[in-house]
């Protein structure tokens, strides 16, 4: 390949302009001149989409219509080519003017690091100097997230458990009804003529069909599931409760040592996930089922919603608790503290799980 | 300017971190190439909050040997913040990863012009 | 010290910036994954091992596992779909 300087094709202005429409990765190592923008698309996809030739029937409708504007000298038709190209360098603009801001900004800030910065004020120093006596908690952090802001704590969790609902309500495939409507409507038909049933069903213009495809997804992956995989089952067996070990104990120690509800129970749900892979959807649900998540979910942010709104009728002047503090250093101190990191770590840890199993099959 | 933002070279890294995220979200077309410029733009805001509350020479906010003077941990308030911001983050990506799901059984691409157009033609 | 937190601080915008140009999005989905464990590093050296413990089971674990999960489920969609084209 010539590396001349006026071969237009290899010239540094063509790469970033081509970069700039997304036509080609800069990293990789030629570049290929690809194909007009609309049939550019990432590699990962194929003709076989079914809605790929009515999209190409517009596509070449609406190319057909530009080339008559543009025949006619009708400016119009060239109106979103030109929006298009407005639109990629108007917002590499904006991008470099706010960065520029932002970096000017920077400039103007405090040096970094420094002891008198305006951040590290009183608040800060009370959380120090007080903080183990008033919250029993060795670690700062976990004091002040648990017993300062537990009501912000609390919102969190909340958060969590609400994003789980929404991913449920998004992507959960009805087995239940999905087995009804077969057997009343398509299901006798399809058996009578002997024909295996999710051939029936996926049928173009069958009634079901739409169900009938996530029912066979599901099964597919139900079916795929246990691959047997020797060597990581071999290392699941090893490393499971290791990592099951780890999670709680970051869990309990949350208020001595780095850690607390939300990373122990992120590892956790990740201890979950990796022995789902490794042993199949089966095995998991001889512990772990939907009605598992429910009640774990539920019993950990009703104890923390209880454990925190009776200060409402203390008059929320403290969110003190009856329990003794202990001594500072113990695993049973800093009264709550203990028992609201187990809830919050329930919840992280379900939700973890939980999004993982309603990604890959629909269902807990 | 150039000798201040060398001396921030953490939160200069975070606001360029932030602005390649911000330019992801623009100009990519691909929905999960968006969800990752967005989950930079969360980490780049996250890198910032905790680098204001670094205090060079100090420990861990963790009370060692009975110590309790300010002058001996940096300040824990960025950390609490951003412990949590953290996990919400999480949340947020599998929220936007379930709906770019749904997209793709409904629409067939993960390309945001051709689901608008698709969207476009349904409606007509 | 501080020099190896300025060579992971330039590692971290290198990472970001790769993610942006990579085509391919598993590559990009593991490049973002060693992202999260870069700042998962400087994290520690900021003196607060909560956030690393999180970023490191969080960002690193369970993000770059939910993008996999997606990458996953829309090649079986695709598949199914030229499966049924086929057929008709």
């Amino acid at each position: 390949m010539s590396r001349r300087r006026d071969d237009y094709e290899n010239s540094r202005w063509r790469k970033f302009r081509s970069w700039v429409d997304g036509e080609v990765d800069l990293l990789a190592s030629g570049i290929a001149v690809q194909p007009p923008r609309e049939s550019a698309d990432l590699k990962d996809r194929k003709p076989e989409n079914p809605h790929k030739p009515q999209l190409e029937g517009a596509l070449d409708r609406d190319k057909a219509r530009n080339q008559e504007l543009r025949r006619k000298g009708d400016p119009e038709g060239r109106g979103i080519r030109y929006f298009r190209r407005f639109y990629q360098v108007m917002s590499v603009l904006l991008c470099l003017s706010i960065i520029f801001v932002l970096l000017w900004t920077i400039a103007y800030l405090p040096a970094f690091g420094n002891a008198g910065n305006p951040d590290n004020n009183e608040v800060s120093a009370r959380y120090i100097e007080r903080g183990l006596q008033e919250t029993g908690a060795v670690n700062i952090v976990t004091g002040m997230i648990l017993d300062y802001r537990a009501f912000d704590t609390f919102g969190e969790s909340c958060v969590l458990f609400i994003a789980s609902c929404c991913v449920l309500v998004l992507l959960r495939i009805d087995a239940a009804d999905g087995e009804g409507r077969f057997r009343e409507t398509e299901g006798k038909a399809g058996q009578a003529k002997g024909e295996p049933e999710y051939d029936v069903l996926l049928k173009p213009g069958a009634a079901g069909s739409v169900w009938a495809r996530k029912r066979l997804e599901e099964s597919n992956d139900r079916l795929y599931e246990p691959k047997d995989d020797v060597i990581l089952q071999k290392c699941a067996c090893v490393l499971v409760p290791l990592i099951f070990v780890f999670g709680i104990y970051i869990v309990l120690n949350g208020h001595l040592s780095p850690g607390g509800g939300f990373s122990g129970g992120a590892v956790l749900g990740s201890g979950l996930i990796f022995y789902l892979n490794a042993f199949g959807f089966k095995k998991t649900e001889e512990f772990f089922t939907e009605k598992v998540y429910r009640r774990l979910t539920l019993c950990a942010l009703t104890f923390y919603c209880m454990a925190k709104s009776y200060s409402f009728f203390t008059g929320a002047n403290y969110l003190k608790s009856g329990i003794p503090l202990g001594t500072p250093g113990a695993i049973l101190s800093g009264g709550l503290i203990l028992p609201l990191n187990i809830c919050v770590g329930l919840v992280v840890a379900c939700t973890m799980y939980a999004f993982y199993a309603l990604f890959r099959k629909g269902g807990m | 300017m150039g000798m201040a933002l060398l001396v921030n070279a953490e939160e200069t890294v975070s606001i360029i971190l932030f602005g390649v995220g911000f330019t992801m979200l623009m100009l990519h077309r691909n929905l999960i190439k968006k969800i990752m410029g967005m989950n930079i733009m969360d980490t780049a805001v996250y890198l910032f909050l905790a680098v204001k509350g670094y205090i060079k020479g100090r420990m861990v906010p963790i009370v060692t040997d009975g110590i309790q003077e300010v002058s001996a941990y940096i300040n824990p308030v960025p950390s609490g913040l951003v412990l949590t911001g953290i996990v919400v983050s999480v949340s947020t990506t599998a929220l936007m990863l379930a709906l770019t799901i749904r997209l793709y059984e409904r629409y067939g691409s993960l390309d945001l012009d051709q689901i608008l157009m698709r969207a476009k033609e349904e409606e007509a | 010290m501080r020099l190896f937190e300025i060579i992971l601080l330039f590692s971290l915008v290198v990472c970001a910036v790769s993610v942006a140009f990579t085509k391919d999005l598993l590559t990009s989905i593991v490049i973002f994954m060693s992202y999260s464990l870069i700042m998962c590093v400087i994290w520690v050296l900021l003196q607060s091992p909560d956030l690393a413990v999180t970023e490191a089971a969080v960002g690193a674990g369970v993000t770059s596992i939910l993008f996999f999960v997606t990458l996953k489920k829309i090649r079986a969609i695709r598949r199914e779909d030229g499966h049924e084209q086929t057929k008709r």
